[in-house]
């Protein structure tokens, strides 16, 4: 690790992904490119395989076939603790389910991964925490407890404890599925913030509106594969495949 | 009044020992008393039932500490190797995994008296270490032999536990990078500590009960006590009384604990 990319060299770059649970074919030969700053949406109907697809951006799901770089690093190839570790920096994740760590504190959530992981200063760690927590506007929550917040509250710790890696890339889970509508707002405002620092998401999410806004390329996947992809003005406006038009037409 | 209305906060007297249970058992240990009091009556000048509870209780409560010595250790000691046994049953060497289940459900599934006869004589009564003989009394073969039925449901209880621990909390410790250990340890672990609170205090409330099979192995606790008072006395009018106070102890030491972790239980649900 450690060698800058160039520019022009996409974050993440998925070639010809194959994926299979037992005899049910989740991912049927995926490719995509990931660039600096981009915010990326994927899309499509429930069970089209994009959580899968999600997770073999950050390694949790490894591809029968096909091969997954992560910046740095060829995910199938990695052998030791340190690359792992390396990789698991680069690219940071918010689960639909929050899974906060229900013993600690919010706080303790966002720096037990930089302090026992990355192994930092834990002043250091604890200072970053806090402004953080700021930015997510978790101010005064520090030494609350998960079970303790709103939906949107616990999903806001998430970005923060997912932010406290530094990540060059954070992927999100349909991240407001779990949500109250009252609280949706609330979460999609920090994603859109962190969108305009320039900082790279890759986001699974059935709200059509926040990917038409903020999305820079939108891909619609069907039956584990890419029907079509493009910027959202092109996948909102004109769809071109009749399956995507059926579906927005379903969804807005 | 439902569950659901309670107020939350530690159970009242009232709830601990509820009046039927406790009217009914002092009706059995009264009217026991009031029988043999009236037999006494008739065959002349002879103690009553009563005085010689009295005046026996300070053994029989020795005896009884014994049976709470033996419950804490085997506890103690029990909770310990349990650990070891539950948490090699997730190891993720399979062959380690494979010896611990085994080992586990062999003391599971094993009457807890045969396993106290078992390590009774297997144990020898003495050992030398470095020259110095170190004698292993009767009480402390128990605790081991107590103690090993013990771990094994105490394993169960860990496993159990581990396993209830949703699945995302592994997803998202695994998304961190946390090694196994360290999600173990510093992740799953800790939550499992409450969930594992309730099981391990019932099972305690069992071992208590079940330190009596050690009079059967020749350990000095409460009813090895009964029996030398009985044949001290030799009074037949004595049985049904001196069994009953001795469940009435047994009775008042476990039943807060078995309301105890009936609460924990409501409340953590």
């Amino acid at each position: 690790m450690g060698i800058p990319l160039p520019a022009a060299q996409p974050l993440i770059e998925l070639h010809d992904i194959h994926k299979s649970f037992g005899a049910h074919k989740v991912l049927a030969g995926i490719s995509m490119d990931v660039r600096q700053g981009e915010a990326v949406c994927l899309i499509g109907p429930s069970g089209s395989g994009k959580s899968t697809l999600l997770r073999c951006m950050n390694g949790l799901v490894l591809p029968d076939q096909g091969t997954v770089r992560i910046g740095p690093f060829d995910v199938g190839r990695i052998r030791h603790d340190r690359d792992k570790i390396a990789m698991r920096k680069y690219v940071s994740i918010v689960f639909q389910q929050y899974n906060l760590y229900p013993h600690k504190t919010v706080l303790q959530n966002v720096t037990l991964a930089p302090i026992h992981v990355l192994k930092q200063d834990r002043a250091e760690v604890e200072a970053r925490a806090h402004a953080l927590l700021a930015k997510v506007r978790l101010s005064g929550k520090e030494n609350s407890y998960p079970s303790q917040l709103s939906g949107g509250q616990q999903q806001r710790v998430a970005i923060a404890r997912a932010l406290a890696m530094r990540p060059n890339v954070i992927l999100f889970d349909e991240v407001t599925a779990a949500l109250d509508p009252e609280t949706v707002g609330e979460v999609l405002a920090t994603i859109r913030e962190l969108v305009e620092e320039g900082l790279t998401c890759i986001l699974v999410t059935h709200e059509m509106g926040f990917a038409r806004e903020v999305a820079h390329r939108v891909y619609f996947t069907d039956q584990g594969v890419i029907l079509e992809d493009g910027p959202p003005e092109q996948i909102f406006g004109a769809p071109r495949h009749e399956r995507t038009k059926a579906f927005l037409s379903q969804v807005l | 009044m439902s569950d659901a209305t309670r107020p939350i906060g530690l159970p009242g007297i009232h709830r601990l020992f509820s009046p039927l249970v406790v009217l009914g058992l002092l009706g059995v240990f009264g009217a026991s008393t009031m029988a043999t009091l009236m037999a006494s009556a008739d065959s002349g000048p002879r103690a009553s039932t009563l005085w010689l509870l009295v005046k026996w209780t300070p053994l029989l409560f020795q005896g009884f500490l014994m049976n709470m010595l033996l419950s804490v250790s085997a506890m103690a000691l029990g909770t310990v190797i349990g650990a070891f046994w539950g948490l090699g049953q997730l190891s993720d060497i399979a062959p380690l995994r494979r010896v611990f289940w085994t080992v586990t459900q062999f003391f599971r599934n094993a009457p807890w008296l045969v396993i106290l006869f078992f390590v009774m004589f297997l144990v020898p009564f003495e050992v030398r270490i470095a020259g110095v003989t170190v004698p292993l009394p009767d009480w402390l073969k128990a605790i081991i032999g107590l103690s090993l039925p013990v771990a094994a449901n105490f394993a169960e209880i860990l496993r159990g536990a581990v396993q209830s621990i949703s699945s995302g909390q592994w997803e998202s410790a695994e998304s961190f990078a946390f090694s196994r250990r360290q999600a173990m340890w510093l992740i799953i672990l800790p939550q499992c500590l409450r969930r594992m609170l309730p099981p391990w205090m019932n099972l305690y409330a069992m071992l208590t009960m079940t330190t009596v099979l050690a009079s059967i192995v020749g350990v000095q606790e409460v009813m090895a006590t009964v029996a030398k008072v009985n044949g001290a006395e030799g009074r037949t009018d004595l049985l049904l009384p001196i069994y009953t106070y001795v469940l009435i102890w047994f009775f008042a030491y476990c039943y807060p604990i078995a309301r105890f972790t009936r609460w924990l239980e409501q409340r953590s649900a």
